[in-house]
């Protein structure tokens, strides 16, 4: 259970352009459940994203994550959690261009120096879990959309995340890949994962698997 | 400690395919950092072997050397002072010493006459050395005529050239018999240029030296040992001068690497907020950096050091040498014998890699703090 | 003064570790004003960050340190043939009396920034920053430290004079001459080695208990603090004579040379590493109480304990076994 205590995130405090993102939101995400926040742009929810996910800290409030609190911690620890826990897939998916697709799944584990056949081994199995072990050698710039996308989830997946974590998924994909997508996260909340996402596309935010949606607008939650 | 080491590797794979992504930036990088150490390497390795060099020559020369002053000048020594230094302790041999100067005015240049212990020369002869038969075009058997200091003319055959990988004592040595040299010079027989005293033990040198100047008050003692330290100083110096003198391009390399490693471009930006995103420590990218940073280092080491080791080693330090050898009319060949130290080499690299280094590491953490939820937006 | 790159090197490297530790300083002072783990204010994001920069300076600046210590001592080496009377580094570190207290400096700087960089390797593992007032307090004294150093050194090199006449290390050395150096060789070796070895049991020993029981860390660590000086006095007075072969050659820095087989290195390494360590392990293990620290503590004070104990003990191996395998005998005069 991830629960959120009164957090705000004030950008450029003290200054003429001070501007508070998210402002005192109380909530809890479910477990295994899949929860979409949306909302127009500039309504927080990136914000509240990537708090959640420990890619940044909040100004005020707490963050608990099961037992533990978040907020205190500094980076050092945050990005440790954030490496067990989360998954993240961005908006424009976000590959290093240069670099081929099983570089790219690889690169989360890096730092923590695992054994190299074992890694590998690994990121094939996520690949072909996707169909993306055919262009595994391939540069990540020739790719389709939805071929990016499946390489970012594979990516997201190497740790072996509870959480994952995707960011307007669907905004550079058609229907049909969105669709697709959607599949692929129902697939994952029944492999027993947490699931959060931020969308604006209805494909995301009727599809059937979502358990849940907040509605954010100028940084706090919509009674809805 | 593997842990570590396999950390290292994973990081260093993925900077070499980051630099590779980057190709024109980094050669350009690579270019201007090379050129800094071949420059300073090329100064350092050239008067390290001239310093050598002289060290080398100056082996086979008599510890103490005894000159005659009159009124502070150099004059010639007595045969008899030989008997009056008698019996020294330490001494194992003593022997006069005849050589001189002579002015050329034909190609503007001074000859070193010398009259040699181990070389029996016939009258009229002489052994020349290689710079002045290159000068004046002689081989064995042309003749030279020398005007002498009392208006006469004395012609020389050439019966030999000396080798020329002697060239830098014997470039302008011309060896004659004593007697041609007496008679040349006019120097009585019971004359010497100076004494020459070879003591085995070095310990023993000072101590000799000082009885000596005890013994005959008219005279200086010169060590080997003096001309050792004088030409080592002298070296060391010029090194100096030079390096301060580059000092200028130092500091434009380094304001250089700081803007290099300062200007990243939104691309690089990007990739590094994606790093942190993914899992990514700032410790992790500062490491990633800083494993750039030395592999363009150890690839601007090496390349620059080698460059500077060929263009000493094989082409005779041709940009150098006027700066540090000196300045003489008669230029030995010197073809200088490679000869590399840890000192040189760990000084170079404090000189090179390590402003480098410090020029970087600012930028370089500057990089790493990237936010890495900018890149969610 | 004699103006070679290699001093010119060293007094660059001195001047830039300088600049570098009197910027993570600066922000060291900031840190220590402004820190509130608790608030998630920018400021403090701020601060946590330049906590990374302070860590690579200060990372980098010992590095440089360690390796220019190494370069002084071989400069010192190969300036010898421009002094008069001087032999090897010895006597061109005497030439005045800036050279040895610039030498002790800069082991002083060694051992103070290795227990700072563990001292912060500690501090980096726990979650809440603990020893960060410690660590920064700690940093704002070995800055002046460095400081003073840098200065030394360059008033050594400034007064460097290639026809002052030195003395050797023979005449240095030597029991009746004045000074500290003299006074070190006149210790006999029959005590020297005494002291050796009581100060090897005693930091072995020491250094077991700490392994077995965990107490008594602040012991092991003065145990360090008295056998490394013990170890160079043993070394000028007795191991060295040993290596040479010489019962009057007492110099430190021959022993590091090719003719002696490179056997310095493998004294001196490991001595310094060693106690270096134990010096560590002294300034880690009375944070073993703090809650976010416990096992790192505990993990890292054995590792320390073990590597120093395994330096201690391959020192005093090569130590005795330079004398063993020593053609000299004195065993009429010294024994």
């Amino acid at each position: 259970m991830i629960k959120i205590h009164d957090i705000s995130k004030v950008f450029n405090q003290g200054q003429p352009n001070e501007f508070w993102a998210v402002r005192g939101i109380t909530l809890d995400i479910d477990v295994k459940r899949v929860t979409v926040l949306r909302g127009p742009s500039g309504s927080g929810k990136t914000t509240l994203l990537s708090m959640i996910g420990c890619l940044s800290r909040p100004t005020s409030g707490r963050i608990f994550l099961g037992e533990r609190n978040l907020s205190g911690l500094p980076e050092r620890f945050l990005t440790q959690i954030r490496r067990e826990t989360f998954g993240f897939i961005f908006q424009r998916f976000n590959l290093i261009q240069g670099l081929t697709v099983l570089d790219n799944v690889m690169l989360p584990a890096y730092p923590l120096a695992p054994d190299h056949g074992a890694l590998v081994q690994q990121a094939h199995a996520l690949l072909e879990q996707f169909g993306m072990a055919a262009k595994r050698e391939s540069k990540v710039e020739w790719l389709s959309g939805g071929e990016a996308q499946r390489t970012a989830i594979c990516r997201a997946l190497l740790n072996d995340p509870q959480v994952l974590i995707a960011d307007e998924p669907t905004a550079n994909l058609d229907t049909r890949l969105s669709q697709e997508f959607m599949h692929i996260i129902d697939e994952l909340k029944a492999a027993g994962r947490t699931i959060i996402l931020t969308s604006h596309d209805p494909v995301v935010s009727d599809a059937a698997c979502v358990d849940r949606v907040i509605t954010l607008r100028d940084g706090q939650v919509q009674d809805s | 400690m593997s842990h570590f080491v396999r950390r290292q590797r994973y990081l260093i794979d993925f900077t070499l395919a980051s630099l590779g992504r980057r190709k024109g930036k980094n050669l350009g990088l690579l270019g201007v950092y090379t050129l800094i150490v071949f420059l300073l390497a090329s100064v350092m390795l050239f008067s390290q072997s001239l310093r050598r060099e002289a060290g080398l020559l100056l082996e086979n020369a008599p510890e103490v050397v005894v000159q005659r002053m009159v009124a502070g000048r150099h004059d010639l020594i007595p045969a008899d002072y030989l008997e009056r230094i008698g019996k020294v302790r330490g001494v194992v041999a003593k022997y006069g010493r005849l050589w001189g100067y002579f002015y050329d005015p034909a190609v503007q240049a001074n000859y070193t006459l010398l009259v040699p212990r181990d070389r029996q020369i016939k009258n009229g002869e002489m052994i020349v050395g290689h710079g002045i038969a290159r000068t004046r075009g002689l081989g064995a058997g042309d003749y030279l005529t020398f005007r002498s200091a009392q208006g006469q003319s004395f012609a020389f055959r050439v019966a030999d050239v000396l080798a020329s990988d002697a060239e830098l004592v014997s470039a302008d040595l011309l060896l004659v018999n004593e007697a041609d040299f007496r008679a040349f010079f006019g120097i009585t027989a019971g004359m010497y240029t100076d004494i020459a005293l070879e003591v085995r033990n070095p310990r023993e040198v000072r101590k000799v030296a000082e009885k000596l100047s005890v013994m005959l008050p008219d005279t200086r003692p010169i060590l080997r040992e003096e001309i050792l330290r004088t030409y080592d100083a002298l070296f060391q110096w010029r090194q100096g001068i030079v390096f301060v003198l580059l000092g200028g391009s130092l500091l434009a390399f380094v304001i250089f690497a700081w803007d290099k490693a300062s200007g990243l471009s939104a691309e690089e930006k990007r990739e590094i907020g994606i790093l942190k995103a993914i899992g990514w420590e700032t410790g992790d990218v500062i490491r990633m950096k800083f494993w750039e940073g030395a592999l363009v280092s150890l690839g601007a080491f090496l390349l620059g050091y080698l460059a500077a080791y060929g263009h000493v080693f094989f082409f005779d330090a041709a940009l150098f040498a006027p700066v540090l050898k000196g300045w003489a009319v008669l230029y030995p060949r010197f073809h200088p014998q490679p000869f590399v130290d840890g000192l040189q080499v760990a000084t170079l690299f404090f000189f090179t890699v390590f402003p480098y280094t410090v020029a970087t590491v600012v930028p370089i953490w500057r990089a790493a703090t990237t936010d890495p939820d900018a890149v969610m937006r | 003064m004699l103006l070679s790159p290699a001093i010119l090197a060293l007094i660059g490297v001195s001047a830039v570790v300088t600049a570098l530790l009197l910027l993570a300083a600066v922000f060291a002072v900031r840190v220590l004003r402004h820190w509130d783990l608790q608030s998630g204010s920018e400021l403090q994001l701020r601060l946590e960050r330049s906590t990374y920069l302070i860590s690579t300076l200060v990372t980098f600046a010992i590095a440089a340190e360690v390796v220019a210590l190494l370069l002084f001592v071989y400069n010192a080496e190969s300036m010898h043939t421009q002094f008069v009377g001087a032999m090897c580094a010895t006597g061109v570190l005497n030439v005045n009396a800036w050279g040895w207290p610039a030498l002790l400096l800069k082991i002083t700087v060694f051992f103070t920034g290795s227990v700072w960089l563990l001292l912060n390797r500690l501090d980096n593992q726990g979650y809440d920053y603990p020893l960060i007032r410690l660590k920064y307090g700690l940093l704002l004294v070995l800055l002046p430290l460095v400081a003073v150093s840098g200065l030394v050194q360059l008033q050594y090199f400034l007064n460097l004079n290639p026809d002052v006449i030195t003395s050797c290390c023979g005449s240095l050395f030597s029991p009746n001459a004045q000074g500290v150096a003299a006074e070190v060789s006149a210790v006999t070796p029959r005590d020297a080695m005494l002291a050796l070895y009581g100060s090897g049991v005693l930091v072995l020993a020491s250094g077991a208990v700490y392994l077995r029981r965990r107490r008594f860390a602040t012991l092991f660590a003065a145990s360090a603090t008295i056998a490394f000086p013990v170890a160079i006095v043993a070394i000028v007075s007795s191991v060295a004579l040993y290596v040479y072969e010489h019962p009057h050659h007492h110099c430190p820095f021959c022993i590091l040379k090719g003719g002696h087989d490179y056997i310095g290195y493998w004294l001196y390494i490991p001595l310094f590493s060693a106690t270096a360590l134990a010096l560590g392990v002294g300034a880690l293990a009375p944070w073993h109480n703090i809650a976010s620290l416990r096992t790192a503590v505990a993990a890292d004070a054995r590792r320390y304990t073990m590597i120093a104990l395994t330096g201690f003990a391959l020192f005093y191996a090569v130590a005795t076994y330079a004398i063993v395998r020593s053609n000299l005998t004195m065993a009429g005069t010294w024994w």
